[in-house]
């Protein structure tokens, strides 16, 4: 349990911001220069707030009015950096000894042999990190930190400098390590499909404040009608239970109370719960079905609201046979033209292809 | 091929260049690290004053040096007494004279090498437990490895050319204090020393280069294995 109340101001930037982290991860979301970075670096240590609170478990890292500040190396919090930051004069298996090296013997609850393979990277360990991929430098970034037996482990942007493939690589090490290693992990981020998969709880962050908490479901949802260039942010997500995987055309199956749902990619958890991410901005509203379409997925629901201004685009918001809300983004002429309003009985398409697999954990394209 | 007291002043130079180098050098990476890591006040002051021996007049440094450090001199005096180090006119003072001229391009070196390190780096050490000794002694020293060479030997370059320094503070004594340049000087100020004087430039001028090669396959080695790359 991570509780973080900080007041930090500097000549360009000022963040305020009070937060806390539970089991899982947290995830700190919002665009660039809203101060995730900073609250990330305040809780290492290796930034000192101008007033606050930082306590980890029944640890008191940093109390300002106290007079504490337990320095970063005495902090024992992992910190895995967006550009990795692995010791360049060091073979991979020396970087990933380094912090293990500094742990007292009684605190290594984390073995080697089990962070290198669910990393995948037991083949890396005489190579040097400048002869590494990205993806495989960032794998190694987190054994890295996890070798230390860390009480919390934070992650600024582990994916932002990877190239696509590189991130759907290395989403899922995140979720086993969640899951196996049970560290409660503080992630930032502004890609809403990985906060959707990975997150337990959302903070959302702009200007240096926290704006909203919550589940996914609830942070992520759009909460007006669309800024022009914030409408992508804006996803819903669903839950459904995998019922089958078709492999002649490489697509998974998920029942959900409102209807089936079709997704590119392969999912091994049959009859596993699964969430998907689904952007407002790839729905489509359609007020009776039987129409020959290219689109699978169909799912029934009823409109709860319809948000307009002046402006070219509309915020629909539907809930799902079974209860879920769904948001969904349309131009307000086509409202008018659909004549749309709230009570309406609707049904929602969603493109299969248009679904991002960063936004459906375990979800694996097979190529053709 | 040399006389004897030619050869005792190459000698006396290579001793007094390496043992000023050696001394100087922790020094100067400790310097260096906090000029490049630390913010304090007057740290700009330390920047000049460890500039100072390269933009004063060599006798300037040497006459301040006999100052503080002549026999009676502010610390000299107290050396000599507790310590049993004399500098005046002894090879000591020489290799005193020669690190202090040479200190200015050795931090410069190392003070470089250590900014270019990013300082995450570091910070992923300290978040991985480690204190920030080890930080140092395990990051930062071997990713400035080049730059501290670098600087050693240039360093050590600068102590065998000294001159002005030298012959002010310690005066240029045969077998005490006459390096390489003293006995050119003293050849260039008698009659028929025209040999002896190209002699030892020649000798002086591959002892640079000597110096000048070794650095550099030291630093293609380290490049190799990947320090500082």
């Amino acid at each position: 349990m991570i509780s973080v109340a900080v007041k930090l101001t500097r000549r360009d930037f000022a963040l305020d911001v009070a937060f806390e982290g539970g089991k899982g991860v947290t995830a700190l979301f919002g665009p660039s220069g809203c101060g995730k970075t900073t609250a990330i670096r305040l809780i290492a240590g290796l930034e000192r707030p101008d007033e606050g609170r930082i306590v980890l478990g029944e640890r008191v890292l940093t109390d300002t009015g106290a007079g504490v500040g337990v320095a970063p190396h005495r902090r024992r919090i992992g910190l895995v950096f967006q550009d990795a930051q692995l010791f360049p004069h060091l073979e991979v298996a020396t970087n990933l000894a380094y912090g293990r090296f500094f742990t007292p013997k009684r605190a290594r609850r984390i073995e080697t042999a089990a962070v290198v393979e669910v990393l995948g990277i037991g083949h890396l360990m005489n190579r040097r990190p400048a002869t590494l991929s990205g993806g495989e430098r960032q794998r190694v970034a987190i054994g890295r930190a996890l070798l230390t037996s860390p009480d919390l482990l934070l992650m600024d942007e582990p994916l932002a400098a990877l190239d696509d493939d590189r991130k759907l690589e290395i989403l899922p090490f995140i979720e086993r390590l969640r899951d196996e290693f049970a560290i409660p992990i503080v992630y930032v981020s502004h890609s809403v499909e990985e906060v959707a998969r990975l997150a337990a709880t959302v903070v959302r962050l702009e200007g240096g404040r926290v704006v909203q908490v919550g589940r996914p479901a609830e942070v992520l949802a759009p909460t007006a009608v669309a800024r022009a260039t914030h409408r992508f942010e804006a996803v819903s997500v669903l839950t459904g239970r995998i019922q089958r995987f078709d492999a002649d055309y490489g697509l998974s199956v998920i029942d959900h109370p409102a209807g089936r749902l079709v997704l590119p990619g392969a999912l091994s958890d049959i009859g596993g719960e699964v969430r998907i991410a689904v952007r407002a901005t790839d729905v489509t509203l359609a007020l009776g079905r039987g129409h020959q379409m290219s689109v699978r997925t169909a799912l029934s629901g009823r409109v709860i609201r319809v948000d307009t201004d002046h402006g070219p685009f509309a915020l629909i918001t539907l809930e799902l046979t079974g209860g879920e809300k769904l948001f969904a983004y349309a131009t307000r002429r086509a409202v008018d033209d659909l004549g749309l309003d709230a009570g309406d009985e609707v049904v929602a398409l969603i493109k299969a292809v248009s679904i991002d697999e960063r936004g459906v954990p375990g979800l694996r394209i097979v190529p053709g | 091929m040399f006389e004897p007291e030619e050869w005792t002043a190459i000698l006396l130079s290579l001793k007094v260049g390496g043992i000023a180098t050696v001394a100087s050098l922790p020094i100067a990476v400790a310097v260096a690290w906090v000029l490049a890591r630390r913010n304090f006040w007057g740290k700009s002051l330390l920047d000049g004053v460890v500039h100072l021996p390269l933009v004063l007049p060599p006798v300037v440094t040497g006459y301040a040096l006999l100052v503080l450090f002549g026999r009676r001199g502010l610390f000299g005096g107290f050396l000599a007494d507790h310590l049993g180090l004399v500098f005046s006119f002894r090879w000591t003072g020489a290799a005193l004279a020669a690190g202090v001229m040479g200190f200015p391009l050795m931090v410069r070196a190392i003070r470089l090498s250590i900014e270019a390190i990013d300082v995450r780096v570091e910070q992923a050490a300290a978040t991985l437990g480690a204190p920030p000794f080890w930080v140092f002694a395990t990051v930062t020293l071997p990713l400035a490895a080049r730059g501290i060479v670098a600087g050693a030997v240039l360093a050590f370059a600068k102590a065998l050319g000294e001159f002005g320094a030298t012959i002010t503070f310690v005066s240029n004594i045969p077998g005490q204090t006459q390096t390489i340049p003293s006995a050119i000087y003293a050849y260039t100020q008698t009659p028929g020393g025209e040999a002896g004087a190209l002699k030892l430039s020649l000798v002086a001028a591959t002892i640079a280069l000597g110096a000048l090669v070794l650095s550099e396959w030291s630093v293609r080695r380290a490049r190799r294995g990947g320090a500082g790359a």
